[in-house]
């Protein structure tokens, strides 16, 4: 083996004993990588009342309710198969919408998520008013969401 | 690979990046003002964002770079490493400034789309922070290769730095699929073709092409600034001795 090939095989053998590392780190501590749980993670794990956690989720169409001039505000987070009431008390993003994502801070006692924090999450999704028009009036609006 | 070979030799490098050089700026300049002026007037409004997606036709393109040059670099280090190519090392250390600039660029640029359309100027969602530790890593970099009073162990630090480091990558690229993160997935680079409209994706790529273009020109700047530098400090050292 000349010194060359040497080196090669260290530094290949080097690279794919740290990405096994890596990779093996990652997925024990897949869990608190999570930026957000879903509402399915929510029903499905014990979280805790006096946790602070985040849940992630799609606003539930016309279940956006405001009250005291948009100072307090309650809507239903959903996954399309579990939902979470949140009530929220503070000023929403501008990209807050029904039918789009939301992640929302705070604590979650069994039943109802009390926020303290929403921010709007946005979808890779980038197209004028005039398509996004167009493709509603069409019919073809968001038609890849629903195969998930 | 023999063509790969015959550019190695810096001096022959030199010459060929010389008459290289004003041909890059032209083209560069060139794409560089189709972008902006389709980026910034020629382009529509987001359906949603409104004209804030204008901010994507810098941060993306400036995201790409830092990713693209930290993969260069480490190629660069992998063949200085095992071949020994000074060049490498050379084109390494001149390319680390830029890539951190373009890190930098690209998280300042986020933050500011990101205070509007989410509401928080900063969060510690998987993309957000990997990209934050592809910053340190460009510093950690250049600190360690002027860390040592021989440069010859300066640099063979910083090329395992940047070998280490290149795990770092597949997990900023795949860290919206991975995990749950506040930051979208990808809407260029997908499997079922972008989901960007065509008015907007034009833009976007003549920005990362022109951001290409403005790497490669400063580059070769800097390499032959690099290479200069070199051989005064070896003139120096012959007088010396």
């Amino acid at each position: 083996m000349t010194p060359k090939r040497r080196r090669l095989s260290i530094v290949l053998i080097g690279l794919a004993m740290l990405g096994t590392a890596a990779a093996l780190v990652l997925t024990a501590f897949e869990d608190n990588l999570v930026f957000f749980f879903s509402p399915t993670d929510l029903a499905e794990k014990d979280v805790g009342a006096d946790r602070r956690i985040r849940i992630g989720g799609m606003v539930e169409d016309g279940s956006w309710k405001k009250y005291e001039e948009g100072l307090r505000s309650e809507f239903v987070v959903t996954d399309f198969q579990n939902a979470v009431k949140v009530v929220y008390r503070g000023s929403l993003p501008d990209l807050f919408r029904e039918g789009q994502g939301v992640v929302a801070e705070g604590k979650f006692n069994g039943t109802v998520f009390t926020a303290s924090e929403v921010l709007a999450k946005h979808d890779e999704n980038y197209m004028p008013r005039e398509v996004a028009d167009a493709l509603k009036k069409s019919g073809r609006w968001k038609e890849g969401e629903e195969a998930k | 690979m023999n063509w790969f070979h015959w550019l190695a030799n810096p001096a022959r490098f030199m010459r060929f990046a010389a008459r290289l050089q004003p041909w890059i700026m032209a083209l560069g300049l060139l794409t560089g003002a189709a972008g902006f002026y389709f980026a910034l007037f020629a382009s529509p409004a987001d359906y949603q964002q409104g004209e804030t997606v204008r901010i994507m036709y810098v941060h993306v393109p400036s995201a790409w770079m830092a990713m693209f040059i930290y993969v260069v670099m480490a190629a660069a280090a992998g063949s200085f490493l095992i071949w020994k190519h000074p060049l490498a090392d050379v084109a390494a250390q001149a390319a680390a400034p830029v890539g951190a600039g373009f890190t930098l660029m690209a998280l300042i640029t986020g933050s500011l789309w990101g205070q509007p359309m989410w509401g928080t100027w900063w969060v510690w969602d998987a993309r957000l922070t990997s990209v934050l530790i592809l910053f340190f890593l460009y510093l950690g970099y250049i600190a360690l290769v002027n860390a040592f009073d021989d440069p010859e162990r300066g640099s063979k630090a910083g090329a395992i730095l940047l070998l280490v480091g290149v795990v770092n990558i597949p997990i900023i690229k795949f860290s919206v699929d991975w995990w749950n993160t506040l930051h979208q997935p990808a809407s260029v680079a997908r499997m079922d073709g972008p989901s960007i409209d065509p008015s907007m994706l034009l833009p976007l790529l003549l920005m990362a092409a022109a951001f290409k273009l403005y790497f490669l020109y400063l580059l070769i700047v800097r390499m032959r600034g690099e290479l200069m530098a070199r051989r005064i400090r070896l003139l120096h050292l012959s007088d010396v001795s």
